[in-house]
């Protein structure tokens, strides 16, 4: 690893983007609550991807000190959007979100 | 090189293959092929304690997690609807703004990588990984993340405290959480009667 030929920054952006606009699509696209959620996950982990390259690049290890931070949130989060997931699915029998929209107006 | 384009590859196909699998726990399936190599992604950019925490945090604690409610939630009854996307239209246009909002972003992060040096294996402070006090050690990152970063990771405690108590509010149960002042009053008669019997 340490002779190995230098990666341009470039091709960690493009791929880390390329991750997080399937993820963007994911939650646009997807109908799923569950599957929704792990779009959201592709796209912490993209950032996170970008955190570690451009911290690497300039080697200064605040990014890996934020990418930490973002796995905490990443956590929380899922941990809060699955329990409510369970919450709406014992009051409503069903997770489709067209079909929960209460809250819509 | 060769590392970085393979594990592109399987990121790339597992993401795809995640967003469009058909059930959610081929979804995990596929999130975890795609965390296992970040994790390696990870590696070869010197972030092991980061690498470790991936596996442990994400492939150990959040998919297991997704497993449990899919077990949870998909015991005996369907709970996701399987008939025709209720937007059948979203998709063309979605799909489009996707891809130029793919293509901005890409091309302003691109250009802010311009002054930026390439990913090499030289640099005065790297070392081979497992190695301590070389960047990206589990001791350079202790010390980055306790000094200069320790007000962050207060936040964090707290960010996970909060998240704790929401999910006991949200998906706690209700009746088990707190006794109710009829039972309260029940428990402290059949004290008082147990105490009484015991001073005959």
């Amino acid at each position: 690893m340490m002779n190995a030929p230098a990666v341009p920054l470039v091709d960690y952006i493009t791929l880390s983007s390329v991750i997080f606009f399937i993820g963007v699509a994911g939650v646009v696209v997807r109908r799923n609550p569950l599957i929704m959620l792990m779009s959201i996950e592709l796209m912490f982990n993209a950032a996170n991807l970008l955190f570690m390259a451009f911290s690497r690049a300039w080697l200064q290890n605040e990014g890996h000190v934020f990418a930490f931070l973002v796995i905490t949130v990443a956590a929380a989060e899922a941990a809060i959007a699955l329990a409510i997931v369970v919450t709406v699915f014992r009051t409503a029998k069903n997770v489709d979100v067209d079909d929960v929209a209460m809250m819509k107006g | 090189m060769i590392t970085f384009w393979v594990l592109a590859i399987v990121m790339l196909s597992s993401a795809v293959w995640c967003v469009s699998a058909k059930k959610p726990v081929y979804s995990v399936v596929a999130l975890l092929a795609h965390f296992a190599a970040l994790a390696a992604m990870y590696l070869t950019l010197n972030g092991e304690f980061l690498a470790v925490m991936q596996v442990i945090v994400y492939s150990g604690g959040i998919m297991i997690l997704f497993v449990f409610v899919i077990a949870l939630l998909s015991s005996g009854v369907a709970p996701f609807s399987v008939g025709p996307n209720r937007m059948p239209r979203i998709g063309p246009p979605a799909i489009v703004v996707t891809l130029v909002a793919l293509g901005g972003v890409t091309y302003a992060l691109a250009r802010a990588a311009v002054v930026t040096p390439a990913i090499s294996g030289s640099g005065s402070r790297l070392g081979p990984v497992g190695e301590a006090n070389v960047f990206g050690s589990v001791a350079d990152f202790g010390h980055a993340l306790f000094t200069a970063n320790l007000l962050p990771f207060e936040v964090t405690a707290l960010i996970l405290m909060v998240a704790v108590i929401g999910v006991i509010l949200l998906a706690g149960d209700k009746s088990a959480s707190a006794p109710s002042r009829k039972q309260a009053a029940d428990v402290r008669r059949e004290m008082r009667e147990a105490i009484l019997r015991g001073g005959e």
